[in-house]
């Protein structure tokens, strides 16, 4: 299946080859989880803070488990902040 | 010790420059710069005072740690009524203006009355003079402070002054101090050009002394590792800034975009933290040159940036190629998403002249884009643009408007009222997007229901730096809550408003709060401070400063009614992103608060409320 990864500020530089304004296509096996996302493209997991499959927070806890389904957009960022 | 326990009255309408001792009573009930300056302000104004007549004052005031060694500890304020409002004004300013404020022996400065021609004040430790200005009146704050410390052979003097902008009643001028930090908010800068004030200058060098040298630095030194170690402020913030959030809140589909009618913008991306750092093409530099930090800031989120010299912007105007001081999240919000614009040089442009002369950024970006959609609509049109094409996504228009609200002139005098009167002016009320006559700053709160609470609630008028729920809601700072649901928002936002008047009023910046609680900062005040601080009296202390700045709104005119917010985010649903369908569930928020208030159904304080805070 196809989703869209999208890796902000530092996790950038994991983004595959391609990847156009900090977006790119992933094919995963079905039923693949966030972290498997992240490990296929060597994203620190200890990095990724803030996860978000479209739009919608995913806490730590259910990164390993939740499954994605095509057409997801994952996102991630490091520890930022603002205001 | 901590407080310089002695403050500087300026008539300007007798040119008479007074020391007198700070009220010490005063500063152990509302500690300093934002609570002990509004407290001398209500005590002294008019609530029904016109903010731009003599009777109205301003005070400048740092809090007790400003000028400490304690991290971030440079901060001022501005408390006045505002121009933009008509309600109290705090405007808070990092730099290295506050530290230089206190190390002259004051915590504050109040302001009265009016000079008859343009005079700036002059501070060197205990000498204090009003002097002749009207060589820099009619130039902008870059100018005048370059003019200021070359006139008196000192680059170490430190400057705030106002713009073009101030002098020409824009509604929304800002002060501005040390090129590009800036009490930014809600016209303080509008009242200081009418009291025909141009600037204050200062410097000095008598120190800072503390209670217990030994334990305020061990405190300090504590609170500087929270802050090294927590990610946030010790990685994420300097390295990426606030731009960072563009994405982000874009993601979360509550990045207010076209004047509100969206809430995500394609183009957000390209104006974002990421693009800063992106090498451009016409010589492989990136718009962002470096971090910055404030007086004694150990997080440096500040960015420097410069514009692509063959932009249309600066390409035959080299004195706008240099780097300057943003973009930082907020202005790049108002000059670009509200507006519907991605060219990041053509923002950071605008956004240079909103430095320069003097104009906050969010409330000019927010209302060119409340201008756009009624040129779109037919409102308006090239005749009252002056044959500017107004059309949202116009970069070009911007940063001619930028100009011209600088200045003052042409359409630009127009923006210069604001949204709200101008949107009232074109008998199109509500497109205004704002509350209390201010705009909204970047979060739209159809996607992060806290924020709508807040916006409402902001003695301020429409505010993020009242109650940061985006911190929990999107964040998950201190910890995570569902920005779509309403349910515990009240106590959420209660919290918040009360923690950060005690951040405002200890000297330090907010966002010290990403890492530090008020557990992190008590013990920082009670060693430098006169009398006992614990988390619980600063507690008290933000929850006293919170419904005082209520009860002078309430008495200058405002009710419960003002706590609202525009029907188009009560009724139009968000078209897109995770919030998609959605209001903003206002109306399920603030009965609540009002509960958790100790305010009466109407929002009016009670009476037990009152004495419980000794107000």
């Amino acid at each position: 299946m196809i989703i869209r990864i999208k890796l902000y500020a530092s996790l950038g530089q994991h983004l595959p080859s391609g990847a156009v304004k900090n977006e790119a296509d992933l094919d995963l096996d079905e039923g693949a989880t966030p972290v498997d996302a992240f490990s296929r493209l060597n994203v620190p997991l200890e990095q990724c803070h803030l996860v978000l499959i479209n739009g919608l927070f995913v806490p730590p806890a259910e990164r390993p488990t939740r499954a994605l389904v095509a057409g997801d957009h994952l996102a991630a960022w490091p520890p930022v902040a603002g205001g | 010790m901590a407080w310089a326990k002695q403050l500087l009255r300026v008539d300007l309408t007798k040119g008479t420059c007074t020391n007198e001792a700070l009220n010490m009573e005063w500063a152990q009930s509302y500690l300093g710069q934002r609570g002990l300056a509004t407290k001398y302000y209500v005590e002294e104004c008019d609530p029904k005072v016109d903010a731009l007549s003599l009777d109205n004052k301003m005070i400048m005031a740092t809090g007790p740690l400003t000028g400490t060694c304690a991290s971030t500890a440079g901060r001022y304020s501005v408390i006045t009524k505002g121009a933009l409002t008509g309600a109290i004004a705090c405007s808070n300013s990092g730099g290295f203006f506050g530290n230089e404020m206190k190390n002259a022996g004051y915590d504050m400065i109040i302001f009265e009355g009016a000079s008859k021609s343009p005079v700036y004040l002059m501070i060197e430790n205990d000498s204090a003079q009003l002097l002749d200005a009207s060589e820099y009146w009619g130039q902008t704050v870059w100018d005048t402070e370059e003019g200021i410390k070359d006139k008196h052979g000192d680059a170490q003097i430190r400057v705030a002054s106002i713009g073009v902008a101030g002098e020409q009643g824009v509604k929304f001028a800002c002060i501005v101090n040390d090129m590009d930090r800036a009490a930014g908010r809600s016209g303080v800068g509008t009242v200081m050009g009418s009291k025909n004030l141009k600037a204050v200058a200062i410097r000095g060098t008598k120190g800072v002394a503390v209670n217990d040298p030994g334990a305020f630095i061990a405190a300090a030194n504590a609170g500087k590792a929270v802050l090294a170690e927590n990610a946030v402020t010790g990685q994420g913030l300097p390295a990426f800034g606030t731009q960072v959030l563009m994405n982000v809140i874009n993601e979360t589909g509550s990045l207010p975009t076209h004047n509100h009618r969206d809430v995500q913008f394609d183009g957000a991306n390209n104006i974002s933290a990421e693009a800063m750092a992106e090498p451009r093409a016409s010589d492989g530099k990136p718009n962002l040159v470096t971090n910055a930090a404030c007086f004694g800031c150990t997080i440096a989120c500040g960015r420097v940036s410069t514009i692509d010299r063959e932009h249309y912007t600066v390409k035959d105007r080299p004195e706008y190629q240099k780097a300057s001081g943003g973009l930082e999240y907020e202005a790049a919000w108002a000059l670009g998403a509200a507006t519907g614009i991605d060219d990041l040089d053509a923002l950071t442009f605008a956004n240079f002249i909103c430095n320069e002369q003097g104009i906050d950024p969010i409330s000019f970006g927010a209302t060119v884009g409340a201008a756009m959609e009624m040129f779109e609509d037919g409102v308006i049109t090239d005749k009252d643009t002056g044959g500017i094409d107004l059309k949202f996504g116009n970069a070009q228009a911007l940063t001619e408007l930028a100009e011209l609200t600088g200045r003052g002139e042409g359409f630009g005098a127009e923006i210069g009222l604001g949204s709200k009167l101008l949107c009232e002016k074109h008998g199109k009320p509500e497109l205004s997007m704002s509350v209390k006559g201010q705009e909204f700053p970047a979060y739209d709160s159809r996607g992060i229901q806290g924020m709508g609470l807040t916006y409402a609630t902001s003695n301020r008028g429409a505010c993020h730096l009242r109650s940061y729920t985006v911190a929990s809601e999107v964040l998950g700072i201190p910890e995570k809550t569902d920005p779509l649901e309403t349910d515990g928002k009240a106590g959420l936002v209660k919290a918040f408003q009360d923690a950060t008047a005690a951040f405002d009023s200890a000297g330090l910046c907010i966002f010290t709060s990403f890492a530090w609680t008020l557990d992190d900062v008590a013990p920082q005040l009670d060693a430098a401070c006169d009398g006992e601080w614990t988390t619980d009296k600063l507690l008290e202390v933000g929850e006293r400063i919170w419904n005082l700045e209520r009860k002078y709104n309430m008495d200058a005119g405002f009710t419960g009614k003002d706590d609202n917010l525009p029907a188009r985010l009560l009724k139009d649903a968000a078209k897109t992103g995770p919030a998609e369908g959605k209001t903003c569930g206002l109306d399920k928020m603030l009965p609540e608060y009002y509960e958790v208030r100790g305010w009466t159904p109407d929002g009016v304080p009670s009476n037990e409320t009152l004495d419980r805070l000794a107000l």
